[in-house]
């Protein structure tokens, strides 16, 4: 159901993606599209390419052969900061906070792509400075507020909690205002409380910023109970694609993972 | 003629110039350290060498044998003593290299408060008498320089590849997590390497004495800094590749000594540093690693 | 927390820490201005002054590049030294008088070494970081060779007769107060530009590119071009002290630019705190003053600089101030709080 309705735009194009390490096709002939408004899971066993995907498309590594379109132009060789600022925005397997920054900075570094006073500006204290300064300054304020963390605005980032880090994380790449939010393991670590309300909190972001997402997730009925479309990866490949309820069926995904674990 | 010869020389220097570099490489292949203090070891044994055969008058083995043991132990003290804490705790690289500098450091100062700053002389280490070869003539240090590091050099590859420790040093070097896992115990490996790397520095530093019979408390870190460019060039963690580097560096400053640049010999080697780096940031040997996403 | 911030409009507390910070700037200028003037500081201590001031500027500029960016640079010396050389021959050769010269000068110096900051950053820092290291140390190494090589720069013997910054003629204590006017200021200027674009968008960046990298490129960051900059501005403010280093001695010894001044430089940035001005202004201080103290130690000053080094660098190798700074008008407000009954919202950093 929810597939048909947001069927219309799409944002995020990835066709015969394929990447070769020293003979290894860590990642054959992948390709998807992820639409407007659209949650969609990235699953498969461990070592199938899922987080090797996320590095191609946000130009970490350059794809052996393949296209990836944002909006329909290429982003193809583009630099990882160049394609953060064209809208795909992304968190890490294994949290990468700005450990020593306190909690708003990291955002505020986000934002940076957006702001436009020089360095000369910034060092002579010009009005555009302080006028920029303070319109990100609430700006950042606002967004720690969706994720409640306005109360840890100063503290350093490392004494989050845990849990806290991980939404200051996904907070932090909604700064630049993506088209694309990219989440490598979201409930990683997460207890079943948590687990849910992040589920929620991604149901928020998707409201409130209108991002297209693609997760990945080892978490089953957390990648369930979200996506409206699922890419099975395995070996680098694509096994199945479809809604939750075809990809829990179909018996190569089964074969995937019984016969992988 | 005389540009065989100089290639030979440079050999020579190269081949303690590998010596040093292996050093450095293994350090590097096991704990991601520059030990800057590396080149400084050299400086130990050549001391070492000194007071033994100047000072107290042993026969040449003897030197040898005390310059060794005592470079392998001066390497692992200062390891124990200043790197592991920093290694176990996983400390930023900056605060690594930045001690090890202040080891080299407080070695130089220590040795020239005990020593003073004046050089030593520490002549006819080696037998010195003209070899000919064919129309040439070498020096009987040369040689014997050449020799004993190729010598050492495959004992190295065979305790490398044959050993139980060796087998140790390479599987930490790839994976030093998964070594741990499988009972390689990284810190007794670490030591070791210390050990075999000063070790070597020390037998570089009396291959050095013999062919420049002049000792100075800072005599390591120029040589140092040369050695470690010859194992950046050859690519850092590879024992081929420092053996390869040493020798191109020896040879690139013996020829640019020969076409009258003496004066600019250290920047030549910079240069080529530079521009290995550039061109291929692994060095000629190195295997590419990307930091994991 | 955002309240009634009207954009463009400088907050009004920062505006009075900024008057109070100034005007205390003034009173401390002035006070040494004085002492020097009246000759209660004598020549002596007054070149000492000097000499702090300029390890200031090297300190604070290196710390840029080390403590916020987090990239080690072992070759600082080596940028300060193209600035040295090229401020000298500028007032040597440039026919100009020497009360004109002389700031062209410095701004020339400034220039000339942050050009050679590009020309070594742009390859240098693609590399990682402990290759940047030997890399800045090789191109120490190669200024100095190469200093030593020419002609112009009076080679091994060094360059000589290199102009006081006054005309000739001037009493030695109008000249010591010159120098210490000059230092002074840039240094104050050296501070406050490093700290304003420490805490501007662009400094940011850079402090997130010490943080994490890859985090920092995948937030939108340019990690190349920022490293880029930090490293020329670090580059430039070499520069500039050099040339005042120059001007100050009288002469240029090439073999006094080496490896072991960029270490003593390193040594203060990191005592200091790396990523804390404050802390680098302290620790240039006080290691340009306590040797004076220590002068018949002179033979164990390097030596213990190592075992301090060595010790900072296992048990607190976050420095002194860490990245911390001190901030007179935060203590002021903190103190004053405490006074009013500890009833202050939100907290110091």
């Amino acid at each position: 159901m929810a597939e048909s309705e947001k069927k219309s735009v799409p944002v995020l194009e990835a066709e015969n993606l394929s990447i070769v390490f020293g003979g290894l096709h860590a990642v054959d002939d992948v390709h998807f599209t992820l639409h407007e408004n659209q949650i969609m899971g990235l699953i498969g066993p461990n070592g199938a390419g899922k987080t090797t995907v996320f590095n191609l498309l946000t130009g970490v590594y350059t794809p052996t052969t393949g296209q990836i379109k944002l909006d329909g132009r290429s982003i193809l060789g583009k630099k990882t900061y160049q394609i953060t600022k064209m809208g795909v925005a992304r968190t890490f397997q294994n949290i990468r906070l700005f450990k020593d920054m306190s909690v708003l900075d990291n955002v505020r570094v986000a934002m940076n792509q957006k702001m436009n006073y020089s360095a000369l500006a910034g060092i002579l204290g010009l009005p555009s400075y302080w006028r920029e300064e303070a319109a990100v300054e609430e700006k950042a304020m606002d967004l720690l507020r969706v994720f409640h963390l306005e109360g840890h605005a100063q503290d350093r980032a490392k004494n989050l909690p845990y849990g806290q880090q991980r939404k200051l994380e996904i907070a932090r790449a909604l700064a630049g205002d993506p088209k694309v939010l990219l989440l490598d393991e979201p409930a990683a670590g997460m207890n079943p409380t948590e687990t849910a309300e992040l589920m929620e909190t991604i149901e928020l972001i998707r409201s409130r910023f209108h991002v297209a997402i693609l997760l990945i997730e080892h978490d089953m009925s957390f990648v369930m109970g979200i996506c409206e479309h699922l890419v099975v990866l395995d070996y680098g490949r694509i096994i199945a694609s479809g809604t939750p309820e075809e990809v829990r069926t179909n018996p190569k995904v089964i074969t995937a993972y019984l016969g992988g674990e | 003629m005389e540009f065989l010869t100089q290639i030979i020389n440079g050999l020579s220097q190269g081949s303690i110039f590998a010596l040093v570099a292996l050093g450095y490489s293994m350090v590097y292949g096991i704990t991601q350290l520059i030990n800057f203090a590396h080149g400084d070891i050299i400086m130990v044994g050549a001391y070492a060498t000194y007071v033994m055969l100047i000072l107290a008058g042993t026969p040449l083995w003897a030197a040898i044998l005390a310059a060794v043991l005592f470079c392998a132990v001066v390497g692992v003290v200062i390891e124990q003593v200043a790197y592991q804490r920093l290694l176990n705790k996983n400390a930023p690289r900056i605060s690594l290299l930045i001690t090890a500098i202040g080891v080299s450091m407080l070695l130089q100062n220590l040795f020239q408060l005990i020593f003073k700053s004046d050089a030593k002389s520490v002549s006819n280490v080696l037998p010195s008498f003209p070899v000919p070869i064919g129309p040439l003539e070498i020096s009987s240090v040369t040689l014997i320089t050449i020799a004993t590091s190729v010598v050492i050099m495959i004992l190295l590859q065979l305790l490398v590849k044959k050993t139980r420790i060796g087998k140790a040093m390479r599987a930490t070097s790839e994976d030093a997590g998964a070594a741990k896992l499988m009972g390689v115990s990284s810190r007794n490996t670490i030591a070791f390497t210390f050990a075999v790397g000063s070790g070597l520095a020390a037998v570089g530093a009396v291959l050095y004495v013999g062919a420049y019979p002049s000792i100075t408390p800072y005599m390591g870190s120029l040589l140092g800094l040369k050695a470690f460019v010859a194992a950046v060039l050859g690519g850092i963690g590879s024992i081929p590749g420092a053996m390869i580097g040493g020798l191109l560096i020896g040879v690139a400053e013996s020829l640019t000594k020969a076409v009258g640049l003496s004066q600019i010999t250290d920047a030549v080697v910079f240069g080529i540093l530079i521009l290995v780096l550039l061109i291929k940031p692994t060095g000629l040997l190195g295997k590419n690693i990307k930091e994991k996403v | 927390m955002t309240k009634q911030k009207k954009p463009g409009l400088v907050p009004k507390n920062k505006l009075v820490s900024y008057a109070v910070n100034l005007v205390l700037l003034v009173a401390a200028y002035l006070l040494f201005f004085v002492l020097i003037g009246s000759g209660v500081i004598n020549r002596y201590t007054s070149g000492i002054m000097t000499t702090m001031f300029i390890n200031i500027i090297l300190t604070v500029s290196l710390n840029l590049v080390s403590g916020f960016l987090g990239q080690l640079v072992l070759g600082h010396a080596g940028f300060m030294s193209v600035g040295a050389y090229t401020a000298a021959l500028f007032t040597l050769y440039s026919g100009l008088p020497i009360t004109i010269a002389f700031p062209i000068g410095i701004v020339l110096a400034g220039v000339v070494a942050a050009v050679f900051g590009v020309i070594i950053g742009v390859p240098a820092l693609r590399l990682r970081g402990d290759y940047l290291a030997i890399i800045t140390l090789g191109f120490g190494e190669i200024i100095r060779v190469i200093i030593l090589a020419c002609d112009f720069t009076g080679g091994a013997k060094g360059l000589r007769g290199i102009p006081t910054i006054l005309p000739q003629g001037s009493d030695a204590t109008s000249l010591s107060l010159a120098k210490y006017s000059y230092v002074f200021w840039l240094a104050v200027v050296t501070v406050v530009v490093i700290w304003a674009f420490v805490r501007s968008r662009h400094g940011r960046a850079v402090i997130a590119i010490r943080e994490d990298e890859i985090a920092a490129e995948a937030s939108g960051v340019h990690t190349t071009y920022y490293k880029l900059f930090a490293f020329v501005m670090a580059a430039f403010f070499a520069g500039v002290a050099g040339s005042l280093y120059a001007h100050h001695i009288g002469v240029l010894d090439p073999s006094k630019f080496n490896f072991d001044y960029s270490v003593e430089i390193l040594l203060m940035a990191v005592l200091g705190g790396l990523g804390s001005i404050t802390g680098s202004i302290i620790a240039a201080i006080v290691l340009t003053i306590l040797p004076e103290f220590l002068r018949g130690f002179e033979d164990y000053r390097m030596l213990i600089y190592a075992v301090i080094l060595i010790i900072v660098m296992l048990f607190k190798p976050s420095g002194l101030m860490g990245q911390h700074e001190f901030s007179l008008s935060r203590l002021v407000s903190r103190l004053t709080a405490k006074r009013a009954g500890g009833a202050k919202q939100g907290k110091g950093e």
